[in-house]
């Protein structure tokens, strides 16, 4: 019985911590995206370009390696037996997605835009080669930042 | 050395091709960070050491690139991609490739 209460305030501890570790890092990430409104970030392989003004190309990148708490591993391990979506790991993966592009842009200074952005996920960590479980996700965002060189 | 992910240097022109350049490296993490690193999986969230982990990796990855393309004369990579995989628990490699050309 004893051990069946442990279990139960250990979940309710993963959801509540992982919960608000969740929502914090949602609102910095909107703080920061604010700040990069300005800076042209595309997948195709040329930006607009002023003709008379010469410019440098540099590759960036940002990562992130992220990882989903117990509570909602459980939830999507719930979700195996029915199908359908696991909602759970959307907003790791979103979450994910959106921190290591600003990571990207942060290292981009003085851009004025950055082409060709390729985003690479891959599973690692101690759980990546167990079967159908995922321990934590590497997001890797990549481009090439344009640069307007000085005269 | 330019590095770019796409297929050309702006205002520069290409003047030779010196084909495919590689880096790669696998790495894996001392106990006491993959013992962090499952704690951390309980709560959730970002997990530092495995992200210094793969940067300091990927740099790695990225200068014995460069020294390759150093030493067949290039002055620009393009075309450069980034691969990672996960080949046993714990260890991950980093791989990166692409295109050593010379520019004017």
């Amino acid at each position: 019985m004893s051990q069946f209460l442990i279990t139960i305030v250990f979940i309710a501890c993963a959801y509540f911590i992982g919960n608000l570790i969740e929502n914090r890092h949602y609102s910095y990430i909107k703080e920061r995206e604010k700040r990069f409104l300005n800076l042209p970030t595309v997948t195709t392989k040329d930006l607009p370009l002023a003709e008379e003004e010469i410019y440098e190309a540099r590759l960036v990148y940002g990562s992130v390696v992220i990882s989903v708490d117990y509570f909602k591993r459980i939830l999507a391990g719930l979700r195996n037996i029915f199908g359908g979506e696991v909602s759970s790991y959307e907003t790791l993966l979103d979450r994910g997605r959106r921190e290591a592009i600003l990571r990207m842009k942060e290292s981009a200074k003085d851009a004025i835009g950055i082409v060709n952005l390729r985003l690479e996920t891959s599973s690692i960590g101690q759980l990546a080669n167990k079967r159908g479980s995922i321990g934590s996700v590497e997001i890797l965002a990549y481009g090439t930042a344009i640069i307007p060189k000085r005269k | 050395m330019i590095i770019t992910n796409i297929d050309y240097v702006p205002d520069k022109k290409i003047v030779e091709h010196y084909g495919i350049v590689m880096g790669s490296t696998v790495r894996a993490k001392h106990i006491g960070k993959d013992f962090i690193a499952s704690l951390k999986n309980i709560v959730g969230g970002e997990i530092r050491g495995y992200t210094e982990l793969l940067n300091e990796a990927r740099k790695q990855a990225v200068e014995r690139m460069v020294m390759q393309a150093k030493q067949l004369g290039a002055n620009a990579i393009i075309n450069v991609r980034f691969a990672t995989s996960s080949i046993t628990q714990g260890a991950a490699e980093l791989y990166v490739y692409g295109t050593a050309v010379k520019v004017e």
